[in-house]
């Protein structure tokens, strides 16, 4: 299982946080600190797993944002390393060649494709194409409320 | 598009939303924090209106000001509000927010219950599945518990879509709610033939996280789940069910027979990596699992493991070694391929891997090739790291894998040359252990020690808190407690007792001091058996009496206390030398007894004696309240309390003697290496000094010859081919001896040949014993059947070692002081070249002062000053050679228009310095002198005067001496480390102009040659392939100068570049210059 995401950039500014299972503030404050300083600490072109406490850190770099998760001992890195990258799809997918301010700005939206996709810290759905139906669907619905409120608004309806 | 008509349409209803909140942070870079605090004002007064969509946007923006680490919890009502909002738009951000923020003691989630049942029996999919996504991160037992049927319906929901998110977020319940897990189990395993690949996969994960957990209760699924494996196309799910059979193996092993084959068409048939991994550690499982061994099918692993990416690879691999270490042994090349690998960690692994791999065959070759690692590693950490693991791999097992200790030696001196170590010790408890414990090599061993104590300069160096001078101390012991190997005992006393030691740490010098004593016995011996030759044992005692004051004045309590000892000692010895009595034997007792290693075991045997209890208490413990009024204690305890106390207390003492002298040893040696440790008080220092208050400051005395490999020393290489032609002999031997055997015994011969093929591990003989058997053990030792070696035995290694020595009482020590007659020779030797190998020239001929022959003479050391770039320090030691006592020195130089010395404020600029130290006779002392440099490009000329009043008992007279400084180009060059990527990058830049040197008839080895110029240039080596070099270093101002040095048959070439040509003309006409005189 998945224990968390993160994503941050190449100065250590958390991006996007995705905690699997509950943990406390102070302790996630400190896995944080732990994974920029580890992960950012490594040369270019090192290995993309570490061990950290119990847990197996993947990590990959996409331009200029580090991809980290953390996850149980008996996981598989590699497939690890792939959700990672199909992570990456999909945003890219979405925001059309996605860069770090994408993430920055609609943030909310980073997090509604990753919910799409991993669920739990499990593997949601394997394929690109429904989890990219799934969050056109829930945005058209958004649309529409949009435009009805628009509407209520209009009308002088709160 | 979608996204652009909502952002639109929320751009025009609030004042600011979240992207206005994103770029007011990012345009408040320096006040980050104040401009936070006024959004959270405004979000809270957001939060206080009605407009669920104002309320929406604000605990939106808290959701992403709860990212850079700010508290929201205050907020969690108002995130439960915007969660029950009936538009998605809004519950969207509610739940992401909850998700974000909640945690289980979040006490707002008790009210969510309903609505989240509310949210999930939705007609709306997508209202069901973000209820689910929110409730997987935030899921209590209390949620668990009351949700658990709904969840369970939604199982068999319509749609797809919710199926397979609530399969997944019933892993979550059943973790929270363990008795939900029987209802609902009959379902998910229904769910893992669902006809939708997604729900099926969702499926798939749980069972398998289940079953990790807890595999016997899943062994009936296995059948289901191989129908799944060999069906299914989907990499991910197949995965999940392949790590699932890896957990279900080691219970039922019939189920790894049946999986290896489907495993190895997978091994073969796949490209995706992670797959292939996973195979390959499910395999490696059942080959566990199997406990007979399937070479066909490892073959199959070790193809695969190639391709698998290195760390990956290696993890792996040290699962296997574990179980099947001759498969792995045959990959050694691609791990020793790995330590040139640029990731430290995969570097690591391959180390650790090395560890196991090792046998006698193998050893040699694989240390050789780690020996190369260290010279090129960079970084010492990583350095450090290979060294421990050199000396690990070596010492294993109690060094069952060394054939032949000689090499294991030159390995440990090779490793001395390490700069910068922090694993001296190591090196040198190595070198104690196998010197005392294999006796065969101790003649071997002792000639590299003495090698090495005569080149202690190479280990000490410039940087005196260098870790690597402790070899020194196992070097001086070995030479000492084994002198009798020695081929040269006088030598390496002299070695050992040059004035450059006392800038050793204290616990080195003091068993410099006492086995100085040790040598000086065996010299005596020696001597003594050609009364011709007396001259020489005097000669000796001679020595010692003049070099051990230099110890005797050591700040180090130990050293002091010894030498103080051993000085009085030699006089007494050379008053009778001076009567002709025969002392040799009475001194060589002092030092009799054979060591002999302690077995692992001998603390043990040792009988208990008769009523000891250790366990028993010696006094009785004080009771809470008789602590607090000892008073009012009942008169017959306090009695046997003490009656208690006068029983055992000596005897504890008695049996624990040997325990107390480790504790000792432990505490003098933490003492030693215990910067906090208060040593001996500069006051109790005084009154051991001949009071005339001299200060003693450690000489630095200025080396010439420096090879940095010893020469005469055998490297270690040639041991590996030395081991190979052995071993060729005596598998020669063998082999005639089983012709032999087999004529004689025909037939039966014959048959056996099968099994003389390979060579095999047990063949290979051992050049020298390793002396284990021989263990001393107590005399009233307990005979035992449990004699055999524990593996676990954390003592095993241990060298604990145990000395006799039959100590002789003090004599009466004579006090009468002798003349003395003898001139320092051994520094005035080598003042020519010096000037001209350091480059910092002391050119001063001792002039006679008065009718003696007495004069003072001194020597300097220039250096830069990191710190300011126009500052040279000068260090110049001064020696009194004369007999009288010298002082009130005043040091002046006649300053010149680029260099100046530095004076006090207020003096004029023709005053001398007083020099702070006044020399009674034979000592020496160090003084220092600022000066301030302009320019550093031209090598530079100063003349100077020093005047000092010469005292003798009757009469003083004032004395001068001139001398000239010769400051070269190079003392302005400072050592600096550079890595060759930084290195490429300054001969890119091209600011560098460039020059030349060509040198004829050059015949030392290459690396001689580097040595002499990184020693005497203050250059340092970048990198080095072959016969050619590249070398950095920069000058106090910041000047670089690069060197790419080529050899080829005596003629060595000096391509340089510098940013500064004047100064590299001079650096090149100065290393000219130190090879001219060689």
């Amino acid at each position: 299982m998945m224990r968390f995401l993160l994503l941050f950039s190449r100065q250590g500014k958390l991006r996007l946080q995705k905690w699997f299972t509950p943990i406390p503030e102070r302790e996630k404050k400190k896995i944080v600190r732990d994974m920029t300083t580890m992960v950012l600490a490594r040369k270019p072109r090192s290995c993309n797993f570490l061990h950290w406490k119990d847990l197996k850190i993947v990590y990959k770099r996409y331009a200029s944002l580090y991809f980290c998760c953390g996850l149980d001992a008996e996981e598989n890195e590699l497939i690890a390393l792939e959700m990672l990258h199909r992570y990456v799809e999909l945003l890219d997918k979405y925001f059309g060649n996605v860069c770090e301010l994408d993430i920055i700005f609609n943030f909310e939206k980073a997090y509604f494709i990753l919910d799409e996709f991993l669920l739990g810290g499990e593997i949601q759905e394997t394929s690109k194409q429904v989890v990219s139906r799934a969050i056109e669907a829930s945005d058209m619905l958004q649309e529409a409320e949009i435009d009805n409120s628009d509407y209520d608004l209009e009308l002088g309806w709160p | 598009m979608a996204l652009k008509i909502v952002k639109g349409s929320i751009d025009r209803m609030f004042d600011k939303n979240l992207q206005d909140l994103v770029r007011g942070i990012r345009n408040h870079k320096e006040d980050e924090a104040k401009y936070i605090s006024t959004c959270i004002d405004e979000i809270k007064q957001e939060l206080k209106q009605d407009n669920i969509a104002v309320k929406a946007n604000a605990v939106c923006k808290l959701t992403y000001l709860q990212m850079l680490g700010y508290d929201v919890s205050w907020a969690a009502f108002n995130i439960v509000e915007v969660m029950s909002s009936s538009k998605f738009t809004y519950k969207r951000i509610g739940y992401l927010a909850a998700s974000q923020c909640f945690h289980e003691s979040t006490d707002v989630i008790m009210l969510t219950t309903n609505q989240i049942r509310k949210d999930l029996s939705s007609p709306n999919q997508y209202d069901t599945g973000v209820a689910l996504t929110g409730l997987s991160c935030f899921v209590t037992p209390d949620l668990a518990r009351d949700l658990a049927n709904d969840i369970m319906t939604l199982m068999s929901h319509t749609k797809p879509y919710i199926r397979k998110k609530a399969v997944l977020i019933m892993y979550k319940v059943f973790l929270k709610y363990p008795e939900s897990l029987r209802p609902a189990f009959p379902r998910l395993k229904e769910k893992l033939e669902d006809p939708d690949p997604g729900v099926q996969s969702a499926a798939v994960n749980v069972i398998c996280e289940l079953a990790r957990r807890n595999p016997k209760n899943y062994l009936s699924l296995a059948p289901l789940f191989f129908k799944l494996m060999t069906s299914s196309t989907n990499n991910w799910v197949l995965i999940k069910i392949i790590k699932l059979f890896g957990a279900l193996t080691p219970l039922e092993p019939r189920l790894g027979k049946k999986l290896i084959e489907p495993l190895t068409n997978l091994i073969h048939s796949t490209s995706a990596m992670s797959l292939l991994y996973e195979c390959v550690n499910t395999v490696i499982a059942v080959l566990i699992s199997l406990s007979s061994g399937m070479p066909n099918h490892s073959a199959s692993i070790q193809v695969s493991l190639r391709s698998i990416q290195h760390y990956l690879g290696l993890l792996a691999m040290s699962k296997i070694l574990k179980t099947h270490p001759k498969s792995v042994q045959s990959h050694k090349d691609l791990i020793l391929q790995c330590l040139d690998d640029k990731d430290e960690s995969i570097r690591l692994r391959a180390l650790d891997l090395l560890y196991g791999m090792v046998s006698k065959k193998n050893l040699m070759e694989i240390v050789k090739k780690l020996m190369l690692h260290v010279d090129k590693a960079e970084g010492t950490t990583y350095r450090d790291e290979l060294l421990t693991k050199i000396i690990d791999i070596c010492s294993q097992s109690n060094y069952q894998y060394i054939t032949n200790f000689e090499w294991y030696i030159s390995i440990l001196v090779e490793l001395t040359r390490l700069e910068g170590t922090r694993h001296g010790h190591l090196i040198a408890s190595q070198m104690l252990d196998v010197a005392i414990r294999v006796k065969a090599i101790r003649a071997f061993a002792v000639a590299q020690m003495a090698t090495l104590l005569d080149n202690a300069h190479l280990l000490t160096g410039n940087t005196q808190r260098n870790g690597i001078c402790e070899v020194l101390y196992a070097a001086a012991w070995i030479c000492g407690e084994f002198s009798e190997h020695l081929e040269d005992p006088l030598s390496t006393l002299e070695a050992m007792l040059r004035p450059k030691v006392a800038t050793l740490p204290g616990h080195i010098q003091a068993v410099y001091v006492q086995n100085a004593a040790k040598l000086f016995a065996t010299v005596l011996r020696g001597q003594e058996g050609a009364p011709a030759d007396r001259t020489v044992a005097q000669e000796t005692s001679q020595l010692l009496i003049d070099r051990l004051p230099l110890f005797v004045q050591s700040a180090n309590l130990e050293v002091q206390e010894r030498a103080s000892c051993i000085l009085q000692l030699v006089k007494y010895i050379q008053k009778l030398q001076q009567k002709d009595v025969e002392v040799a034997e009475e001194v060589t007792a002092l030092f009799a007894g054979e060591l002999n290693p302690v077995a692992p075991k001998a603390q043990k045997k040792v009988p208990v004696p008769e009523g000891l209890d250790l366990d028993a208490w010696i006094n009785e413990p004080p009771s809470e309240s008789e602590s607090e009024d000892e008073g009012r204690k009942p008169k017959g305890k306090a009695v046997f309390a003490k009656e208690e106390s006068k029983h055992t207390k000596p005897r504890y003492t008695e049996v624990d003697e040997k325990e107390l002298a480790k504790r000792r040893e432990v505490r003098k040696a933490e003492q030693a290496n215990n910067p906090f440790y208060i040593k001996a008080s500069p006051s109790s220092q005084k009154v051991y000094q001949d009071g005339v208050g001299v200060e003693h400051i450690p000489v630095v005395q200025i080396d010439l010859s420096v090879p940095l490999k010893v020469p005469g020393m055998p490297m270690s290489d040639q041991y590996v081919k030395l081991e190979e032609e052995r071993r060729q002999k005596d598998k020669a031997d063998k082999k005639k001896k089983d012709k032999k055997k087999r004529r004689e015994k025909g037939e039966k011969g014959r048959r056996r040949k099968g099994d003389s093929g390979p060579e095999s591990e047990e063949d290979i003989t051992p050049a020298h014993m390793v002396d284990i058997t021989t263990e001393e053990m107590p005399e009233n030792a307990l005979p035992s059947d449990d004699d055999e070696k524990d593996p676990n035995d954390p003592h095993k290694k241990s060298s604990k070692h145990k000395k006799k020595k039959q100590k002789k009482e003090k004599e009466e020590k004579e006090k009468k002081k002798k003349k003395k007659h003898h001139h320092h020779h051994h520094h005035s030797d080598g003042a020519g070249d010096e000037s001209v190998q350091n480059g910092n020239v002391e050119e001063e001929e001792p002039l006679p002062v008065s009718n003696q022959s007495s004069s003072i003479y001194s020597m300097c050391d220039i250096q830069g000053n990191l710190q300011d770039g126009s500052q040279v320090v000068v260090s110049v030691i001064f020696e009194n050679k004369c007999d009288s006592f010298i002082k009130a020195m005043e040091f002046n130089v006649l300053d010149s228009l680029n260099s100046k010395l530095q004076r006090p404020e207020g003096a004029g600029p023709h005053d001398g310095l007083t020099v702070p130290f006044q020399l009674p006779p034979g000592i020496s002392n160090e003084a220092r002198f600022v000066f301030s440099v302009q320019s550093i490009v031209m090598p530079q000329k100063l003349k100077g005067t020093l005047t000092f009043i010469v005292k003798t008992d009757d009469s003083s007279t004032h004395e001068k001496l001139d001398f000239k400084l010769h400051f070269t180009c190079t003392s302005y060059l400072i050592t600096t480390p550079c890595y060759s990527d930084a290195y490429a990058k300054l001969l890119e830049s091209g600011d560098l102009k460039g020059s030349s040197l060509k040198l004829e008839g050059v015949s030392q080895p290459f690396h001689h040659l580097l040595a002499r110029i990184c020693f005497h240039h203050h250059f340092s080596v970048v990198e080095r392939i072959g016969s050619c070099a590249s070398m950095y270093s920069r000058s106090i101002q910041g000047h670089h100068v690069c060197l790419l040095v080529k050899t080829a048959d005596q003629t060595v070439s000096i391509d340089a570049k510098c940013d500064e040509p004047g100064l590299l003309g001079n650096v090149l006409d100065e290393i000219k210059l130190t090879f001219s005189q060689c």
